[in-house]
């Protein structure tokens, strides 16, 4: 018993750690960055930041729950970009109201999360594939919507204002903070609840920590695996919806590339690959500290080859580090 | 003491926190079978890990062939002939039996592998082992005897001097094991020096010549094993005498049949295989590994498919395809191997134990209502004295007793009404082994229906009050605890087909 306190004492400690080490990076990046440069540390780089951490950072949060439950989701880029081309759909071609264009990007996304898990528990695909093959299918099906050319949102319409239009700003003058940020802290904390406290939160961690106990434990594998990609498109839908409305326009042949961004993302806030370890919040710090040292390099004047170098490093450093806590802890 | 091969003195070893080991003593002689036992935690492992390089001393001496060593690493240890057999095995299940036997040592022809070569020597020690093994055979598709065999043949394949078993009966069934004793006497014969740590004391008497016990880090005392009885090995161990009992069998014993099972077959695995559960039962399953108990559990609980049969819950005929069903059914199962199948080890204690209930702690959307999670799980270890600093402790963290415990608390906590244990005393010390038993009668007298599953045979006198006895798919025979010896259940545990071809022709 002496030594399960112990164990318990340490396993607490390396969790703290590990929230402590990002936390802490993001920290000491932003520091350096604001010593480096008298243009790091202004009102609107900072919104720049958040801005361009809301797509990442969104994505970010839907392949979270999947990585957690033990599987990965590659298609998130792609699949993104479908549902933005929807929305295109809906509204350009179609004529439809601006709400039902959100709704259709949406589902979208939940859709192609539930065909990645039908996939995945029915036809007992390895999430790799089956994701991989998902991320082909919602690219090629963008361009053949679109006819490989981007749709162009009318700049009447009010789509563009549900990212870059400020709720917050009419509310406090000055604080002119886009609403795509208020969209992907909003959805952080809705994904965190849902992760911390409902039971496909719950059962994300079992399955990912142990499938068959899980299994055994009488729990509907199948259909939970099934919820849990279609939630993460859920999320995924939403990342196309701020995208579309951000560059106010459906542009079909962006996406791919940005599932990598996410999973770095995710794996760089602490959530384990193996499944069954990880946090929203980790997460979000993840995605925060990769957009932060590309806008801070890019402030630097470091050329963007070399920022995607750093970002490459940056996961690997993460990784280890979390490789090292581990270690520590066994 | 020119036959001594080792003498540990006055060992110390401590983790962060943990004095693992107090200045203990050990010796072994040449030819020589010394059992090491004590309960969990005791330090056993540990002072083997300690002589075979895997854990440095903070203190002490070790003397080895009358020098005193410093052994580096395990590869040190294997060069200096002491090898380990380890309580949870160590091999890579995609490579053959062969492979894993000389892992490290492939022999080479040219720039390329002799698996020729390997495959042969493998042969020889199979052979010399007398075990039916094909090196060929991936790991994987092994049953954990097997695996166990091949582990065993890989500390042989070292020639050694000194050879530590760990638990090594864990896995075997009485016929392994005593294929396994066969082996270790033949080794003896040869001036080996055995070490052998044991649960099962049982095996004692009928293997070792002396015994060194040890408890919470401290030696006890090293005795001849004929001077002394199980008893008062017990009593060393934990301080405390256990006494055998014979399973507490209720006079008036319920007639109701709550589970029902007619002619379940699948290919190649079972065969007609029919019985019935009584309310309050306690239902043992014996046999050999390999004889189809776990199959037949998992085939009535929807873990594994079957190809033809019925299974009648009540009297009420039901269509079980995954766990998902039989868990509406209030049918629970408890799988032997507790760290794959029971628990989330990342998780913590409350998660677990909630796990088959969380519907019902939960409110409207799925959200869990934390408060109902923490005094469900609260109860739950409180009334099967869950030794855990918390409630938020991961199960990883917990001693194997208090996982099988845990195991046991997410089946209370859904209150199922059917319970399949499977080996449920596999690998837990004496102490918490009586806590499990007596668990389980308090679950018979309270109305649940028990069907165990055990390749321990006093265990299975010990509880049952009925006893099942299968041999290669098949339902052998039927006892009641009044006619149920060892030899009875072992001869029904051996009726195999060959043997008895008259008996089962028309099964065929």
């Amino acid at each position: 018993m002496k030594s399960e306190a112990i164990a318990r004492e340490r396993g607490t400690r390396a969790d703290a750690v590990q929230r402590l080490l990002a936390f802490g990076a993001l920290l000491i990046i932003f520091v350096g960055f604001s010593l480096a440069s008298p243009y790091f540390l202004t009102f609107s780089n900072i919104v720049g930041i958040l801005v361009s951490t809301a797509v990442n950072g969104l994505l970010a949060i839907g392949v979270t729950f999947i990585i957690i439950s033990g599987g990965i989701d590659l298609s998130v880029g792609t699949v993104m970009t479908l549902s933005s081309v929807m929305s295109a759909v809906f509204i350009n071609f179609w004529g439809l109201p601006i709400p039902l264009g959100a709704l259709a990007a949406i589902f979208t996304g939940t859709f192609a999360g539930f065909l990645n898990g039908v996939m995945i528990s029915k036809l007992k695909l390895p999430p790799f594939i089956a994701t991989l093959g998902m991320l082909n299918i919602a690219k090629g099906l963008s361009l053949v919507i679109t006819d490989l050319s981007p749709s162009y949102f009318p700049l009447d319409s009010g789509w563009k204002e549900i990212a870059m239009g400020s709720i917050l700003g009419s509310l406090i003058p000055g604080f002119e903070i886009p609403n795509a940020v208020l969209i992907m802290f909003g959805c952080a904390l809705l994904a965190g609840l849902i992760l911390s406290k409902t039971i496909i939160g719950r059962y994300c961690f079992a399955i990912g920590s142990n499938e068959e106990a899980a299994r055994l434990s009488g729990i509907n594998i199948d259909f939970w695996k099934t919820a849990i990609y279609a939630l993460g498109g859920f999320f995924v839908g939403i990342t196309g919806v701020v995208i579309a409305a951000r560059l106010n326009s459906a542009q079909p042949a962006l996406g791919q590339g940005y599932e990598l961004d996410a999973i770095a993302a995710a794996v760089i806030g602490g959530v384990s690959l193996n499944g069954g370890e990880g946090t929203m919040l980790g997460t979000i710090i993840g995605a925060f500290i990769i957009s932060t040292l590309t806008n801070g390099l890019r402030i630097m004047s470091v050329p963007q080859e070399w920022q995607i170098v750093v970002t490459g490093l940056i996961v690997i450093l993460a990784v280890y580090l979390d490789i090292l806590r581990r270690g520590e802890r066994s | 003491m020119d036959d001594s091969l080792l003498i540990m003195e006055g060992i110390d070893k401590s983790f962060p926190g943990v004095d693992a080991l107090k200045k203990c003593h050990f010796n072994l002689k040449k030819g020589e079978v010394h059992a090491l036992v004590g309960e969990n935690g005791a330090g056993k492992s540990t002072l083997m890990k300690v002589f075979a390089g895997i854990y440095s001393r903070d203190g002490g001496r070790i003397l080895y062939k009358g020098e005193e060593v410093d052994v580096a690493n395990t590869r040190d240890a294997q060069q200096r002939g002491i090898s380990m057999v380890h309580q949870e095995l160590n091999l890579m299940p995609h490579l053959t039996a062969a492979q894993n036997i000389f892992i490290g040592r492939e022999p080479l022809k040219g720039f390329l592998l002799d698996e020729n070569a390997i495959n042969e020597k493998a042969k020889n020690l199979f052979d010399m082992m007398h075990v039916k093994l094909d090196p060929r055979m991936k790991v994987a598709d092994m049953t954990v005897a097997k695996q166990q065999m091949v582990e065993i043949a890989k500390a042989l394949s070292f020639n050694s001097d000194v050879l530590i078993f760990d638990e090594p009966s864990a896995a075997l069934t009485d016929v392994e094991i005593k294929e396994l004793f066969r082996i270790i006497r033949q080794l003896k014969s040869e001036g080996v020096g055995i070490i052998y740590i044991t649960h099962r004391l049982e095996e004692l008497k009928e293997i070792s010549d002396r015994v060194t016990v040890l408890r919470d880090g401290l030696y006890v005392d090293t005795v001849k094993t004929r001077d002394a009885t199980i008893d008062q090995i017990i009593k060393m161990m934990v301080g405390r005498v256990i006494y055998e009992s014979s399973p507490e069998v209720p006079k008036d014993r319920s007639q109701e049949i709550v589970l029902e099972v007619k002619n379940l077959s699948r290919k190649g695995v079972l065969k007609d295989v029919s019985f019935q559960l009584k309310k309050g039962e306690i239902l043992g399953f014996a046999g050999l590994v390999g004889a189809g108990r776990t199959e037949a559990a998992r085939a009535v609980f929807g873990a594994d498919p079957y190809d033809s049969g019925e299974i009648f819950v009540g009297d009420k005929k039901v269509n079980i395809k995954k766990p998902a069903d039989a868990v509406v059914y209030d049918i629970a199962y408890l799988s032997e191997d507790r760290k794959r199948y029971g628990l989330c080890l990342g998780l913590d204690v409350k998660t677990n134990i909630a796990l088959t209930i969380l519907n019902r702690l939960s409110a409207l959307f799925g959200w869990v209502r934390d408060g109902k999670v923490y005094a469900t799980a609260k109860r739950i270890v409180d009334q099967l004295s869950i030794r855990t600093p918390s409630l938020d402790q991961k199960a990883k963290n917990l001693s194997g007793g208090n996982q099988q415990k845990l195991v046991v608390g997410k089946w209370l906590a859904k209150d199922a009404d059917i319970l399949i244990f499977d080996e449920p005393t596999r690998g837990i010390d004496v102490g918490a082994k009586q806590e499990i038993y007596s668990l389980l009668n308090d679950l018979a007298r309270e109305g649940k229906s028990i069907i165990m599953i055990s390749s321990e045979l006093p265990e299975i006198l010990r509880m049952s009050h009925r006893v099942l006895v299968m041999c290669e798919g098949r339902v052998t025979g039927e006892l009641d605890y009044t006619e149920a010896t060892q030899e009875s259940i072992m001869q029904l545990a051996t009726m195999r087909n060959g043997r008895n071809a008259n008996n089962h022709e028309r099964n065929g």
